[in-house]
C-alpha cells in the first residue's frame, strides 16, 4: 500500500499541470458507444443513419424485411443512447406506424432486451437483432397492440391482410397507417 | 501557551493519541509525529460531493475529526421531505441551496472549521478545480455523477513513459446507501478497482416489462410506469418532459395512475408512490446513511494521515435483517473502459504536413496497433468530433473529406487524445498526440 501524501503533505492550490492539455474527455459512454458503432456487422436488411456523424448517440436504424409478413416493408428505429449507457438501455422508438403485436401507435417497442433484460455486455449490435427478429417473428404472447395480436393467434391469414393493408397505407380497424413500403 | 492552543490540544486530545505514537495495529510505515495533525488541520483540503442524506453525516464527521478545509458540491435545493435525516437543515432553509446551508451550520458549529459552499453541477467544474484537492469523498445518489467524477480523476493522472506518477491521484472515498442497504469505497485511481471497473455492482433500475405495464398490469407500480412512459410522451400536456420535480407533472401522473389502477382494481397507488417511481426513489435511512458516512471519513483520515491501512477496498453492509458487513477486495478490470486507458503517445512529426490518413495507416501497420479498420473520434473545442468511420457507410461518407485533410486543419493540437476503436481490441483505445515540430518550438524558444 503506498502512503499518499509522504510525498506531497504539501499545499495544493490548483496549479495547472504542464503535462495535460485541458481538453475535454471523452465518455466512457462515448467510448463505448464509439466501440459499438465501429463494430456494428449490420444484417443485409439493415441500415443505420447518422443525421449528426459528431453525434453518435442519437441515430436512426431502418429495417426492410426480406422475408416473413413484413417483406416489403420500411421500418425506422431512432435509438437515443444516454450518459449512463451501458448501464442503461439506449432509448429506443418506431418512427414508422406499423401493425405489429409488440409495437404500439406511439413506437413503443416490447423487447425484452430493452428494458427489463438489458445487461451492459449487450450492444447495439444485440438490439438490432432482436428488432430484425420482431420482425421475422411477432410474438403475440406479450402484447402492446393486442388487437393485431389477437388477430394473429386466431387468424393468420386475416393477420398478413392486415400487414399489408397497413404498409400500403390505409385503415385497419380504427386506426390509419401511413404507408411505408420500401 | 496561549488559551487558544491549549484548548485546541484538549480538543484534539483523542486525535493525538492515535497520531503521535505507534500502535500495535497502525500502518506498518506508519511514523508518529505532531506534523500529521498539523498537515490534517491546516494544509489537508477535502471535497465532499453531495450534500445530501449522506453529505451531511460526512460534512459533520469530518469538521469533528480537525479536518478544517473542507468544500462540499450540490446542485439540489432543500425539500421538506429531507428534514427527517438531512439534520443541518431546519424548516427555515427549505428552497435554499443545501451546499450553501450546510457549510453555514458546519462553520457556525465547528469552531476554526471553514466550509467552502458550491451550488453548482459537478459537471460545471475543470480538472484545474479538481487539481487542489487531496481527497474526494463522494456521497451520491447518481451513477451518472460517479462515473463522471470517476473518469476526471482517472483523466488528471500523469504516466511518465507508462509508469503512473503517484502524486497525481486524488483518492476517491465513494459511500452509497439505499434503504437498509449500503456500501463504501476506497478507489486509487489508476491503481485499484474504478468505478467502471465495477459498473456490474450498481442494480439496474428497476424496470418491468412493456408488454405487462400496457395489457396485465398487477402493482400499483406498473399503472404509474404506463402513464410515465405511454401516457405521457403520448398526450405530453405541459409540452415538456416528465420532470420529477415539477409538481403539477406528479399530480398529473398521480391522476391518471389512479385512473388506470381503478380500470385493472389495483389498489396502493399515492402521490408517494408516484414520486418515487417517477424519480426512482428508494427511501433513505437516516441509520445506514450514519453508518456509511461514518465509514467514508475514516477512509479520509486513514488516507490522510497514513496512520492505518486503508480499506481494501469495497465494504458492502446489510441491517435489513441484523447487522452484516462485508469487505473484499474489487478487481481492477484489465479492459475497464476508464482505468486501463493509459494514452499512448503517437509521435507526428509535423501537423501542417501529416494528414488523417497517415496517422490512420500507423495505427494500421506500427507493430503496437496493427489496427484493421479503426474508427477516430475526439474533442475539438470541448464538442464531440467524428474523425473517421468506415464501417458506417453514413458516417464514412460524411468524414471521407477528413482523410486527407492535415492534422492542423482538423484542429488536433499538441497532446490532444484520441478515442480509437477497432476489432483488434476489446475496447477503445485513447491516443495521445505528440508533434515533432513542438519541441522544436520549444528549443527555439530556449535557444
Ligand atoms: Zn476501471
Amino acid at each position: 500500500m503506498i502512503k499518499l501524501f509522504s510525498l506531497k503533505q504539501q499545499k495544493k492550490d490548483g496549479e495547472a499541470s504542464p503535462k495535460t492539455a485541458n481538453q475535454k474527455k471523452a465518455s466512457a459512454a462515448q467510448l463505448r458507444i464509439a466501440k459499438d458503432i465501429n463494430e456494428l456487422n449490420l444484417p443485409k436488411t439493415c441500415t443505420t443513419e447518422f443525421p449528426d456523424p459528431d453525434d453518435l448517440l442519437n441515430f436512426k436504424l431502418i429495417i426492410c424485411p426480406d422475408e416473413g409478413f413484413y417483406r416489403t416493408g420500411r421500418f425506422v428505429f431512432s435509438f437515443k443512447v444516454g450518459p449512463n449507457y451501458p448501464h442503461e438501455p439506449p432509448k429506443v422508438k418506431c418512427e414508422t406506424q406499423v401493425y405489429h403485436p409488440n409495437i404500439d401507435q406511439q413506437g413503443n417497442v416490447c423487447l425484452n432486451i430493452l428494458r427489463e433484460d438489458w445487461k451492459p455486455v449487450l450492444t447495439i449490435n444485440s438490439i438490432v437483432y432482436g428488432l430484425q427478429y420482431l420482425f421475422l417473428e411477432p410474438n403475440p404472447e406479450d402484447p402492446l397492440n393486442k388487437e393485431a395480436a389477437d388477430v394473429l393467434t386466431t387468424n393468420r391469414r386475416l393477420f398478413e391482410q392486415n400487414v399489408q393493408k397497413a404498409m400500403r397505407g390505409g385503415f385497419v380497424g380504427g386506426t390509419y397507417f401511413d404507408r411505408c413500403l420500401k | 501557551m496561549s488559551e487558544k492552543l491549549e484548548t485546541l490540544s484538549n480538543r484534539w486530545n483523542n486525535l493525538r493519541k492515535i497520531l503521535e505514537r505507534p500502535g500495535p495495529f497502525s500502518h506498518p510505515d506508519f511514523e508518529p509525529s505532531l506534523e500529521i495533525i498539523n498537515f490534517l488541520m491546516n494544509t489537508c483540503k477535502i471535497l465532499v460531493i453531495g450534500a445530501g442524506g449522506l453529505g451531511c453525516e460526512l460534512l459533520k464527521d469530518l469538521a469533528l475529526m480537525g479536518f478544517r478545509d473542507i468544500h462540499v458540491i450540490d446542485m439540489d435545493t432543500i425539500e421538506i421531505s429531507n428534514l427527517n435525516r438531512q439534520f443541518l437543515f431546519r424548516h427555515k432553509d427549505i428552497g435554499f441551496p443545501k451546499a450553501e446551508v450546510a457549510a453555514k451550520f458546519v462553520n457556525s458549529r465547528v469552531k476554526g472549521c471553514q466550509v467552502t459552499a458550491y451550488f453548482k453541477k459537478i459537471q460545471d467544474f475543470d480538472a484545474n478545480f479538481y487539481r487542489q484537492f487531496h481527497i474526494i469523498v463522494c456521497g451520491l445518489d447518481s451513477i451518472v455523477a460517479r462515473r463522471w467524477i470517476n473518469g476526471m480523476l482517472i483523466s488528471m493522472l500523469n504516466y511518465n513513459d507508462d509508469v503512473l506518477d503517484q502524486s497525481s491521484i486524488i483518492p476517491l472515498i465513494d459511500g452509497g446507501t439505499e434503504g437498509f442497504k449500503g456500501n463504501a469505497r476506497v478507489i486509487l485511481p489508476g491503481m485499484t478497482a474504478c468505478v467502471e471497473c465495477t459498473l456490474d455492482l450498481y442494480p439496474p433500475q428497476v424496470t418491468y416489462p412493456l408488454c405487462t405495464i400496457a395489457n396485465t398490469p398487477r402493482l400499483p407500480e406498473h399503472c404509474i410506469e404506463y402513464v410515465k412512459v405511454v401516457q405521457w410522451p403520448k398526450e405530453n400536456p405541459w409540452g415538456t418532459a416528465l420532470d420529477g420535480d415539477d409538481p403539477h407533472h406528479i399530480n398529473w401522473v398521480h391522476e391518471k395512475s389512479l385512473e388506470r389502477a381503478q380500470q385493472f382494481n389495483i389498489t396502493g397507488v399515492t402521490y408517494r408512490l408516484v414520486q418515487g417511481v417517477v424519480k426512482n426513489i428508494i427511501p433513505a435511512v437516516a441509520s445506514t446513511n450514519a453508518v456509511i458516512a461514518a465509514i467514508c471519513a475514516t477512509e479520509v483520515f486513514k488516507l490522510a494521515t497514513s496512520c492505518y491501512v486503508p480499506l481494501n477496498n469495497f465494504l458492502v453492509f446489510n441491517d435489513v435483517d441484523g447487522i452484516y458487513t462485508y469487505t473484499y477486495e474489487s478487481e481492477k478490470k484489465e479492459n475497464c473502459l476508464a482505468c486501463s486507458q493509459i494514452p499512448q503517445t503517437v509521435v507526428i512529426k509535423d501537423p501542417e504536413e501529416a494528414k488523417l490518413k497517415d496517422l490512420i495507416q500507423i495505427l494500421q501497420e506500427d507493430s503496437r496497433y496493427q489496427m484493421r479498420s479503426p474508427g477516430l473520434i475526439t474533442t475539438i473545442d470541448g464538442k464531440n468530433r467524428t474523425l473517421y468511420i468506415s464501417s458506417i457507410k453514413s458516417i464514412e461518407e460524411r468524414t471521407r473529406e477528413n482523410l486527407n485533410k492535415t492534422l492542423s486543419e482538423l484542429g488536433l493540437k499538441e497532446g490532444c487524445e484520441v478515442a480509437v476503436s477497432d476489432i483488434t481490441s476489446p475496447n477503445t483505445v485513447i491516443i495521445r498526440l505528440h508533434f515533432q515540430t513542438t519541441d522544436v518550438e520549444m528549443k527555439k524558444l530556449i535557444n
